[in-house]
């Protein structure tokens, strides 16, 4: 695998970092990290950015009270974690916990298409799209913000070409016609904010049904 | 000890937890950074006795997790700043909170003290960074690793100065990437 060429914006990773990204794009970034050396070492730096605003607060004195409490606990056998996730095929480890262990549940959008939500809810949604070799995702702009990760094979639009581990960042402002590769199907994990909109007149009315 | 190189006392502390379970060098991690932690959850509207509950969790996990620290990739406060704002959203939102991958080391490297002490070194540039901004973008940069600003905010902030102190990240950069090479190749 090439490294990766198209990164997570600075500002979402900071918003991640400070754990105040939308629950959909927090797994796109886990996600990514996983996948990328460059990112996991500016998701360390943005962390040691945050050590260093820790350290310049101010203290709010603690009780004695609760620091002797903190210290009697110390002793006590600590409870069993969680095991940490393990990656699954195209999977990494955030995602792995998000697909059922036997594949995704996918839905047929139309043309050999396919999606399967893994999440959704106020923040937004969160699935995963199949994409035949070749075939185009439907012509479609947004309302919000869109994040599209690469985990298998290639897209291209007009922002550029797309391979595996690459996001690609989508808002208002875009209109694009993501293409997939020839070579293999293109399987992404892309979450939104808000809901798609598609320009083609079939797929508009299709939207509620498939919940895109 | 004046060949011996020096790590961030910060550090020293961490690694005395890690490695010695050293509840001295506890109780003055928990002095330096219980404090700080309280005004950081209070600064997201939390109650000071609830800030209280939150600190005392999330030092409670600074030492149960000490084994994660590794001092070549983070400095403690870093690492603590982590842990906290892990626990926070935890306890904010019992959703599913996605973490990245853990690397796969085989073998932990033996400890080297001259590549930590660059480490450290490199979070007090930043930090040095950081304390010769502008006010204004100071606190631009303290809202949005506390939490207060959304990442459109983040974004649209133009006095957000990501730009002045991505040298410095780039640097961190750098040795970053170099030691993740080695992780992969060891
Ligand atoms: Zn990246
Ligand atoms: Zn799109």
């Amino acid at each position: 695998m090439t490294a990766p060429q198209h990164h997570i914006p600075e500002p979402m990773m900071a918003a991640y970092v400070a754990g105040n990204l939308p629950q959909p794009f927090a797994v796109v970034v886990a996600t990514h990290i996983s996948m990328c050396d460059e990112c996991r070492a500016r998701h360390e730096t943005h962390l040691a950015l945050g050590g260093a605003v820790l350290e310049s607060l101010e203290d709010a004195p603690v009780s004695d009270a609760m620091r002797a409490g903190l210290f009697a606990m110390l002793d006590e056998p600590a409870p069993e974690e969680p095991a940490a996730p393990k990656p699954r095929g195209i999977y990494p480890a955030p995602l792995a916990d998000m697909v059922p262990g036997d594949g995704p549940r996918w839905r047929s959008i139309g043309m050999g298409a396919r999606q399967s939500i893994l999440w959704r809810g106020k923040e937004g949604s969160l699935r995963l799209l199949y994409i035949p070799a070749g075939q185009a995702v439907p012509d479609h702009s947004h309302n919000g913000l869109e994040l599209t990760l690469v985990l298998q094979g290639s897209f291209s639009d007009e922002g550029g070409r797309f391979g595996v581990g690459d996001v690609e960042v989508a808002d208002e402002a875009v209109e694009h016609t993501p293409l997939a590769g020839i070579d293999s199907p293109c399987i992404c994990l892309a979450a939104t904010d808000a809901p798609l909109r598609f320009s083609g007149m079939i797929p508009r009315l299709l939207q509620p049904v498939f919940r895109i | 000890a004046l060949n011996k190189l020096q790590h961030a006392p910060e550090t020293e502390l961490l690694i005395a937890v890690r490695d010695r379970r050293d509840k001295q060098a506890f109780a003055q991690l928990f002095d330096i950074y219980a404090p700080k932690l309280k005004a950081m959850v209070m600064r997201s509207g939390t109650p000071a006795a609830q800030a209280e509950d939150i600190v005392q969790d999330a030092m409670l996990s600074v030492w149960r997790k000490a084994a994660q620290f590794d001092a070549h990739r983070s400095q403690a406060s870093g690492w603590i700043y982590r842990i906290a704002r892990n626990r926070m959203i935890d306890i904010a939102r019992r959703d599913y909170r996605p973490l990245p991958e853990e690397l796969k080391i085989d073998e932990p490297p033996a400890e080297q003290p001259a590549e930590i002490m660059a480490m450290d070194q490199e979070a007090a540039r930043l930090r040095a960074a950081l304390d010769t901004l502008p006010q204004s973008q100071r606190e631009m940069i303290e809202k949005a690793y506390l939490g207060e600003l959304s990442h459109k905010e983040i974004t649209e902030t133009t006095g957000l100065p990501l730009g002045t102190i991505k040298s410095r990240i780039r640097l961190g950069l750098e040795r970053l990437r170099h030691e993740l090479k080695d992780l992969r190749q060891s």
